[in-house]
């Protein structure tokens, strides 16, 4: 009888473990939504650009161009567009631009960006130090402002065999209506259309 | 009734409980199994009438069984397609081929394979299979719910969201598969503790039969991969119901987190559904070679090193979402690694046939039907590794060619290979051999004209998940659907014959295939009887009976 005991201490010993491996998998997945944030932020992964509060890097003679894309989801009334369409600086020079953005709407609506640069590459050495995009934005009915970003690019892109073929660099952003704005109605059916495309274009394996 | 003196008083155990309650309150593992191979027949029989619905469709152009379907389910004609589509996958994945493979089979066998009386856990496996009706339940009414869940069983959001699909079918859909998932981490929690604690003494994991390794390695699969699609699924429902926002870039989310998290399962998972297909296969080719298998320990660890790998390889999924080129090259780099140990098992299954005496009974004909099937589905995913390649070819039929080689006739294949080599074991009937090559003859001809000119399909760049297509598809979809009505009317012969077995067949002995059986379950009577192996067999090596790796 004790044998049979014993098997049975082990047997729960091994399904305890087991199902401890399942709830660390669970916390895992969790663990991995800022993770995922913090993965793209350091490695640039996806073309996500790098922050820096100040820049210490060198001015080079090198000279590269910056071109400025601008997107608004449907579910965002306002008007969205670089005031310049692209630049030429000097890598490690810093550099201000402004988008404009325009409330078309007759109600205060905010709105929050998503961003990235292409090629995804050259993400860890396109550097901002001040952006619009770190923060929700309010705009009044009607209201039309300028919105500033501060960026440089790291001339260590040079020393980077892989990216130091790139000639152009675009900064993207997407500005959607925060979640938190939407009014509390029927959400927004998208068209018949689309959804048939939009299967097809999001659907893996 | 094999009762020794010894075990006397426990011969009232020898009687299987009778009624309903035998079922509902089952902790046999035979009983169990027995219902996870029902419910799979039953699901697969839904899951099939559903492609067929698709194949009719797609049969030529324009939208002819759909509007009419459509309209029956109250639902837009596109709308219903996309579900059936859904709904045709999910089925398949967690409601066939899962509860065939691991609930079925490996429930029957992997006791009696390593010498236990049951599974570790008796009334843990049988809350396992309860788990399953009501998921399924579930999953139909995802169907039917509002539009029906149209998301494909990737489940993508925004599609997947409230944007894409705005009632509540999603929702059922996303219940139903954490009931699965729940049941799965609970079957898989009683499969590693069965084999890691309840070998006969003497069996190392080393003279463990093949069989064996791959429940385990699948059991181990489930358990790290099945959480995190809980964990997504969560965040999902979370997101369409209490305003959270995991995949929602306007509360400051990220659509590609899902893809990353539903991958990271996603992948796994196919190995999920293919390894104990490799294990079964093992078993069939050295039994009917009446050889060894050769290179047990090379096959071992091939399928340990599949496992592990397949958890570093998911992007390969997603080259199309704007990957940095390093980190393609990495996935392909990866993806491609995979064939190492696949090619380790094809071609040990290959040496164990040569030489061997072997005999083309019908699990034979099935085994190497499954090897030179999934072979063709390996070869098209080496292709599709590649991310330039991919580029071109993602969601296209070539796409969908290539998870059906290696699924629908790879797993499949494998399903009905391990069915016919074990029917004599479960039922006690003779399967006759006439009907068996019948329905091997006439299934592998249909999946192949329904599967292989989808190559040509998606390499010509018609994409997937559509209810219609340029003319231009027409006559190789048309043939595509000739192969559905073959291996319809194969299916149909096979379910006629096995229900006539099953009532009338002869009675079969413990070992029908001779020699090359050399696993334990072939040691007690053919069917098996209630309990098996209350008396622990012997193998430490003071036995020289025992050899019980092939």
């Amino acid at each position: 009888m004790s044998s049979r005991s014993d098997q049975s201490r082990r047997n729960r010993r091994t399904a305890t473990t087991a199902f401890v491996v399942a709830a660390g998998m669970v916390g895992m997945s969790f663990a991995f939504v800022p993770l995922y944030t913090l993965i793209c932020q350091v490695t640039g992964l996806g073309g996500t650009p790098q922050v820096a509060d100040r820049n210490d890097a060198a001015v080079s003679t090198q000279e590269i161009t910056v071109r400025f894309d601008a997107n608004v989801d449907r579910s965002l009334p306002w008007d969205f567009a670089p005031n310049e369409p692209s630049v030429k600086i000097n890598l490690g020079a810093e550099y201000l631009t402004s988008y404009q953005s325009t409330n078309l709407s007759d109600k205060p609506v905010t709105g929050i960006s998503t961003f990235n640069v292409t090629p995804l590459k050259a993400a860890q050495y396109f550097t901002k130090i001040e952006c619009f995009c770190f923060t929700e934005q309010t705009l009044e009915p009607g209201q039309s402002v300028d919105m500033p970003v501060t960026f440089y690019i790291d001339p260590a892109i040079l020393e980077d065999e892989l990216a130091n073929d790139v000639q152009t660099i675009t900064l993207s952003y997407t500005f959607y209506r925060t979640l938190d704005d939407i009014p509390d109605e029927e959400p927004e059916i998208i068209s018949e259309a689309d959804q048939v495309l939009t299967t097809a274009q999001l659907g893996g394996i | 009734m094999s009762t020794t003196a010894t075990h006397a008083h426990d011969d009232h155990h020898d009687h299987a409980p009778t009624g309903i309650s035998r079922w509902l309150n089952s902790t046999n593992h035979k009983d169990i199994g027995t219902m996870y191979l029902v419910f799979s027949v039953v699901a697969a029989l839904a899951g099939g009438g559903l492609s067929f619905l698709i194949r009719l469709e797609l049969g030529e152009p324009g939208i002819q069984v759909f509007d009419v379907v459509g309209e029956m389910m109250g639902s837009e004609a596109k709308q219903f397609y996309n579900v059936t589509v859904t709904a045709h996958a999910l089925l398949m994945v967690f409601f066939v081929v899962m509860p065939a493979l691991i609930g079925g089979f490996g429930n029957w066998f992997v006791p009696m394979m390593i010498g236990a009386p049951d599974m570790a856990f008796p009334r843990m496996n049988n809350i396992s299979f309860w788990l399953m009706p009501p998921a399924l339940v579930l999953l139909i009414l995802s169907a039917f719910m509002g539009q029906g869940a149209g998301t494909g069983w990737t489940l993508y959001p925004p599609l997947s969201g409230l944007a894409g699909q705005p009632d509540m079918s999603v929702d059922f859909a996303i219940l139903s598969l954490h009931l699965a998932g729940a049941s799965s981490i609970l079957g898989a929690t009683n499969f590693i503790t069965t084999i890691l604690n309840m070998r006969a003494p003497g069996m190392t994991m080393h003279k463990a039969p093949l069989f064996v390794w791959a429940t385990l390695i699948t059991a181990v699969l489930l358990l790290l991969a099945m959480p995190v699609l809980a964990g997504a699924l969560t965040m999902l429902l979370t997101d369409r119901n209490f305003g959270t926002a995991f995949f929602d870039p306007r509360g400051g989310g990220d659509p590609l987190l899902w893809q990353h998290l539903f991958w990271f399962f996603g992948h796994p998972e196919v190995y999920i559904m293919i390894l104990p297909a490799f294990g079964i296969v093992s078993h069939i080719v050295s039994t009917f070679s009446r050889k060894p298998v050769f290179g047990y320990l090379g096959m071992a660890y091939a399928m340990a090193s599949i496992g592990v790998v397949g958890f570093i390889v998911w992007a390969h999924h997603m080259y199309t979402v704007g990957m940095g080129v390093n980190y393609r090259a990495y996935f392909v780099a990866v993806t491609m690694a995979i064939a190492v140990p696949t090619g380790i098992k094809i071609f040990s299954w290959i040496a164990t046939m040569w030489g061997g005496s072997i005999s083309f009974k019908t699990p034979m004909m099935w085994a190497i039907g499954f090897i030179f099937l999934f072979t063709v589905g390996g070869v098209t995913g080496v292709v599709l590794a590649n991310a330039g390649m991919d580029i071109a070819m993602h969601d296209t039929y070539y796409v969908v060619a290539h998870f059906h080689y290696v699924l629908s006739l790879g797993a499949i294949f494998a399903i009905f290979a391990g069915f016919y080599y074990w029917f004599d074991k479960m039922t006690g009937k003779v399967y006759p051999e006439w009907a068996g090559q019948i329905h091997f003859w006439t299934t592998f001809v249909g999946v192949n004209v329904l599967f292989f000119p989808q190559h040509f399909l998606g390499l010509a760049g018609m994409p997937r998940r559509y209810i219609d297509y340029p003319d231009i598809f027409a006559e190789w979809n048309l043939v595509s659907t000739w192969g559905a009505y073959v291996t319809m009317v194969s299916t149909v012969f096979f379910l006629v014959v096995t229900l006539y077995v099953m009532i009338a067949g002869r009675k079969s002995v413990a070992n029908p295939w001779g020699d090359g059986a050399t696993t334990l379950e072939w040691t007690v009577a053919s069917p098996a009887p209630f309990h098996t192996f209350e008396d622990t067999p012997d193998f430490t090596s003071s036995n020289p009976a025992a050899h019980p790796a092939e």
